[in-house]
């Protein structure tokens, strides 16, 4: 029985901890090329989730289809918002794009609390969700349920993931980014088109948050405005404890950050679900700031 | 009407407070902490303790006293919280230190979230109203006249070296761990004194009134008035507090008045991030118009 209630809690665990590798995955890439926190991040992820209801329930398309929207207009949105707010601050002290970013950050979510209305929505049930009970279907294990959309979110997050390291590895887009993270001035001067690599990791970043709004609205079957404020805070925390600006880093701080909130909400305090995320990254900055998998930075005089 | 205005005074005095405590930490010591809302709800909701549920008697019999002494338990225990906080923060630096404060912060917000004797999520009714428009005079002008002082000793000196050059002040023998933890701490206790105030006017608490928005809004206002200038910081307030209520006149821009912030808060960073009062300064509205060339890259890089 204590067997099954762990591995319950661990299957919770690793879906809500794709949905944060998905977020956190921007904003380690902008932290790790721009050197600056994108607190604007998380209303991309609550921009997606409204674009997935718009996509399914307003024009009709199939999930498959709907996916590929939230892709374009969310990555859009990133690369206008990266253009208009944050480009004309580049290279400023490290203060403007902070501040510009959590003004970004009430632009978007008060545009859509505006025209969509602050109350939760009901979002449309994408795929037929059934939930199998190990117990029956593989005779193994008693109670431990598994719904189909968990598979679903950690299924389909895994193979963004795989994607976007392919994209980062393997292209020359790829190896444009990961000059610019390591040296931006360099990469300038050795002719890399830095607007446009800066554009195209917004892109990205932007559209892997909006896979994972339509993934939590499919899985909570409501979406809200403000959905974003929280989720953003917590998938940063999971950057900073994977070590931002490392991309392998961010999947893994994000799936630790979900396994320990669901241990937390299993065995503890659930009221305390939210307190977790923010000690587990106060403890990691004592120790270890740079993180799980990042590098130490020096500091040179 | 009369009510309404007094009101509006009553926040803005909250704010000059606020801003001008975060000032000294983020502004003169340049310390970037997002976590100023915390220790003001740790000045709220002790203050209110105190008031309401040790002594409320006493409160009846002297309002006046009653909310001295518990603006002082307010600053106590808000200094205390800083020195907690400011103690394992403050060995990290830059974005790291600004993200262990927004962790404080909210992990403060979710402990008044989940304690009972507060009232937990259903919030802390029946404050008594103690706070008064010369109380939130005296208050500011406490604050003002304290923290200027501070900040023209030599401890102002101290800290302004270590956001200057935090290497070169340690060479030159200031002890940088310590003024920047009393840095910390200073700007915390006077959060606490705002808390204090601001419990006695809203006569009702809820974590959701200190969520991060407020550390932000707190710093737009030192960043919308000029970092590490005290005049800014009351300026800035005074815009902060001004600017919702005014946008509410129409009904239209009230709906959207939130929308209209954030995107004053995106100009005025592209517009001119040095301040408002950066504008004032002698000449810069002139080289920002019209000697733009000589503030272009390339001219001031290094030599080649």
């Amino acid at each position: 029985m204590i067997f099954s209630e762990l591995l319950q809690y661990l299957i919770n665990g690793l879906s809500q901890g794709a949905v944060y590798a998905l977020i956190a995955l921007g904003y380690t890439m902008v932290y790790g090329i721009l050197k600056m926190i994108n607190f604007a991040h998380g209303e991309f992820y609550m921009f997606g989730a409204y674009m997935g209801f718009v996509g399914l329930s307003v024009l009709g398309l199939p999930f498959w289809a709907a996916i590929p929207f939230v892709i374009v207009t969310t990555g859009l949105l990133a690369v206008l918002v990266e253009r208009f707010a944050y480009r004309p601050l580049r290279g400023a002290n490290r203060i403007a794009p902070l501040i510009t970013a959590l003004g970004v950050s009430i632009v978007l979510l008060e545009l859509m609390r505006v025209t969509a209305g602050a109350q939760p929505r009901a979002f449309p049930q994408a795929l037929d969700n059934v939930t199998w009970e190990l117990g029956e279907t593989l005779g193994i294990l008693q109670d431990v349920y598994v719904q189909r959309n968990q598979l679903v979110i950690l299924g389909l997050s895994l193979f963004f993931m795989g994607i976007l390291r392919f994209i980062v590895m393997k292209t020359p887009m790829g190896r444009a980014m990961r000059a610019l993270s390591v040296d931006f001035d360099a990469s300038r001067l050795m002719g890399v088109p830095i607007n446009r690599v800066v554009a195209f990791t917004f892109f990205l970043g932007a559209s892997l948050a909006g896979i994972a709004g339509i993934f939590v609205g499919m899985y909570y079957n409501q979406i809200e405005p403000y959905m974003g404020q929280l989720a953003g805070l917590k998938a940063f925390t999971a950057a900073v404890l994977g070590g931002i600006g490392s991309i392998p880093g961010a999947v893994l701080g994000a799936f630790t950050l979900g396994i320990c909130e669901a241990l937390v909400v299993g065995y503890g305090e659930s009221s305390y679900r939210d307190a977790i995320a923010f000690g587990i990254l106060i403890v990691m900055l004592m120790f270890r700031p740079w993180g799980l998998l990042g590098t130490p930075e020096r500091v040179k005089v | 009407m009369i009510e309404y205005f007094g009101q509006i005074f009553v926040l803005f005095g909250i704010n000059v407070i606020l801003a001008s405590s975060l000032n000294v930490i983020n502004g003169y010591c340049g310390l970037f902490s997002l976590g100023h809302a915390g220790f003001f709800a740790v000045g709220a909701y002790s203050s209110a303790a105190f008031t309401t549920l040790i002594a409320p008697e006493w409160t009846a019999q002297s309002p006046h006293l009653a909310l001295l002494v518990s603006s002082l338990i307010a600053m106590g225990t808000a200094g205390i919280a800083g020195l907690a906080v400011g103690i394992p923060c403050l060995r990290l630096t830059g974005d790291y230190l600004a993200i262990a404060t927004v962790g404080f912060g909210e992990i403060i917000r979710i402990v008044f979230l989940n304690m009972d004797v507060v009232g937990a999520s259903r919030g802390m009714p029946g404050i008594p109203r103690l706070t008064t428009i010369p109380w939130v005079i005296v208050g500011a002008a406490f604050t003002l006249i304290i923290l200027n002082n501070l900040i023209k000793s030599s401890f102002g000196r101290c800290i302004k070296s270590i956001r200057e050059d935090e290497i070169a002040a340690q060479a030159m023998g200031v002890n940088v761990r310590f003024y920047k933890t009393f840095s910390f701490v200073v700007g915390s206790l006077f959060a606490g004194l705002a808390g204090s105030l601001f419990a006695h006017n809203q006569e009702f608490l809820h974590p959701s009134n200190f969520v991060f928005m407020i550390s932000v809004s707190v710093l737009l206002m030192i960043v919308l008035g000029g970092l590490g200038s005290q005049k800014g910081a009351v300026l800035g307030a005074f815009i902060v507090t001004l600017l919702p209520e005014l946008l509410r006149l129409n009904e239209f821009v009230s709906q959207i008045r939130m929308l209209v912030f954030g995107l004053i808060m995106i100009l005025v960073m592209l517009v001119f991030p040095e301040g408002l009062l950066g504008l004032l300064k002698k000449g810069s509205l002139k080289n920002k118009f019209f000697k733009k060339a000589k503030n272009e890259p390339g001219f001031s890089g290094a030599p080649l």
